[in-house]
């Protein structure tokens, strides 16, 4: 109850302005192969963005340039007004040092295809681990909001276990918890659910709606549509490195323009 | 937990279960011939040792001979001191051949192809007789000496021993690192963790698991591989064994005592080797291998229905 009236007061004054991502022009290549051909995009504070599309069309790539885990070769990327990777002087561009990327990396949660867990840690360790060696939290204080975190998550009585021991569905909502103990202003989930068994998607689901509802801000690549048609507030569709269309995820999703989005559409849904 | 299991399977079958299977094995004739044929084999060989013009005697009775125990325990020191140069020196290494500098990389590469591309044996004498080359070492204010009294034989030992080593672990600590899921970095960076914070805390923690056991060898291979600095005049446990069988008129007898020592020493590097593996594998298996002492009390637990188990 007190973390959504935190999260709404705090959501409420940049409300009004500020993007807490915006894409201008982004271009991103692997080497001769150009992924991204020029992303134009703003994500509102408080918003559940969904990303779509075919595989190999972008929408990875394109999350992990925003919290800069790959380098944007054109174009600008902006995380609540600040640009990301450098820093502009005048009209010079510096690259930012290893510690001031990773120092605008904590305000950023991402949750992973792959859940990405450390597995010599157990699962409160997973979760305590950011605060206690990033921001210097006090073991104990950190343990316990581990605590209130994982059983956010329905994972309370899991707490000792080792990645290992838990299941798909399990570890990856214990990675969720792990990304939120930073108190992220912006979370970026990377197709969190196509690992998991189809039984244990529902799960994963249930604790991103809550987040939501909580008024997180959410970048979300995804094949679920019906997480997207509920749950979303903007939904983009990507293929080949550029935006096909983008809109209310209801009219998309019911009534696609393009006719590379209806084929797609066609085929997922 | 198999334990339980297979105690009741052995003893009776519940009556409403299904009946078990009564069968008469197969017989390996083969394998009766094969064992009495080894056996023969063993036998002929002891007895020939014990024909042989060998005073066996004289194992015992140097077996705890002053200068023996002191050869053991400067095989130790010289096993431990040169694995932690190996070590060290691996790590940084290691480290080098990774770094995005090429100057450094080529640096550890070719340092590595040098001291694994020649034998330890000539590196050892390479640096008994380096007095050759430099006459002096002279390290300005601090020291200076002959070459030849400043390089003892523990200091020859040791470096030979030890560079030889961190080309070696290098190897591995590189392997090592590697073998940590990229994945694994990326989710430490996502959550704001320094590089080096993400390398100590992330990282090398998982690599140990793949870096312990081939160290573990090393340190065994190191133990024996000591034994080849007698060439430089350093006095460990081949050594003293070699001087007692001069002394003494039984030169074979005593090497066999150093042999025996030297598979004491190692029998229980390996043993302790064990539990070390087993400490790093936490969390990577669901559930941990048992020790040697859990899995001896299982076996006389489970004795009478081991033949139901097999």
């Amino acid at each position: 109850m007190t973390e959504k009236t935190v999260k709404k007061t705090t959501a409420e004054p940049s409300d009004a302005g500020v993007p807490m991502v915006k894409a201008e022009g982004v271009h991103k290549s692997f080497g001769p192969v150009e992924v991204l051909k020029g992303i134009d995009l703003e994500v509102k504070p408080g918003e559940v963005f969904c990303l779509i599309g075919p595989s190999g069309s972008g929408k990875s790539t394109f999350l992990r340039c925003i919290n800069h885990l790959e380098k944007i070769n054109a174009g600008r990327l902006y995380v609540d007004g600040e640009l990301v990777g450098y820093r502009q002087q005048g009209d010079k561009l510096y690259e930012l040092r290893d510690r001031e990327v990773a120092q605008k990396r904590r305000d950023i949660g991402m949750v992973f295809q792959r859940f990405n867990l450390f597995p010599h840690m157990t699962a409160a360790e997973n979760v305590i681990e950011a605060p206690v060696q990033v921001k210097g939290v006090a073991k104990s204080q950190a343990r316990e909001r581990a605590m209130q975190l994982l059983e956010r998550v329905g994972l309370a009585d899991k707490a000792g276990n080792y990645p290992s021991q838990l299941s798909g569905g399990q570890q990856q909502r214990v990675a969720i918890a792990r990304a939120l103990a930073m108190d992220p202003k912006l979370m970026l989930f990377d197709e969190p659910t196509s690992a998991l068994d189809p039984e244990l998607v529902g799960d994963v689901l249930d604790v991103m709606r809550d987040l939501a509802e909580s008024g997180m801000t959410m970048v979300v690549v995804t094949h679920e549509m019906g997480f997207a048609r509920e749950v979303g507030d903007s939904l983009v569709f990507m293929d080949g490195g550029v935006v096909v269309e983008s809109g209310h995820p209801r009219d998309v999703l019911t009534n696609p323009q393009h006719e590379r989005t209806q084929s797609f559409l066609s085929k997922v849904l | 937990m198999t334990v339980d299991i297979d105690k009741t399977a052995g003893r009776e079958t519940p009556p409403d279960g299904p009946r078990a299977i009564r069968a008469i094995p197969v017989r390996h004739y083969g394998r009766y011939v094969s064992a009495v044929i080894a056996i023969a084999v063993l036998v002929a060989i002891v007895y020939a040792f014990g024909q042989g013009k060998i005073n066996w005697q004289a194992v015992p009775d140097y077996f705890f001979d002053d200068r023996i125990l002191t050869g053991v325990s400067k095989t130790l020191l010289l096993t431990a001191l040169s694995m932690v140069i190996g070590i060290v020196g691996g790590i940084v290494l290691a480290v080098m051949r990774l770094s995005k500098n090429p100057v450094t990389s080529s640096i550890a590469w070719f340092y590595i192809w040098f001291f694994r591309g020649t034998p330890v044996l000539v590196q050892l004498f390479v640096w008994f007789n380096l007095g050759l080359v430099f006459e002096y070492i002279n390290l300005g204010p601090i020291y200076k000496d002959y070459w030849s009294s400043f390089m003892t034989p523990l200091l020859t030992a040791l470096l030979g021993l030890g560079l030889n080593e961190a080309a070696y672990m290098a190897e591995i600590c590189r392997a090592g690192l590697l073998a940590v899921d990229e994945g694994q970095t990326e989710a430490a960076h996502a959550l704001g963790m320094s590089h080096s914070k993400t390398l100590r805390r992330i990282v090398i923690p998982q690599a140990m698991r793949v870096i312990v056991p081939p160290t573990g060898n090393e340190v065994i291979n190191m133990l024996k591989t000591t034994s080849l600095v007698a060439a430089v005049q350093f006095q460990e446990l081949f050594r003293f064994a070699q001087d007692i069988g001069q002394t003494s008129g039984s030169p074979v007898e005593m090497y066999f005592c150093a042999a025996a020592w030297y598979l004491i020493m190692t029998s229980i590097l390996s043993v302790g080797q064990y539990y070390v593996e087993r400490y790093y594998a936490r969390g990577s298996s669901r559930q941990l291998p048992p020790t040697p002492l859990q899995k001896v009390k299982a076996h006389l637990t489970s004795f009478s229905s081991r033949k139901v188990a097999a």
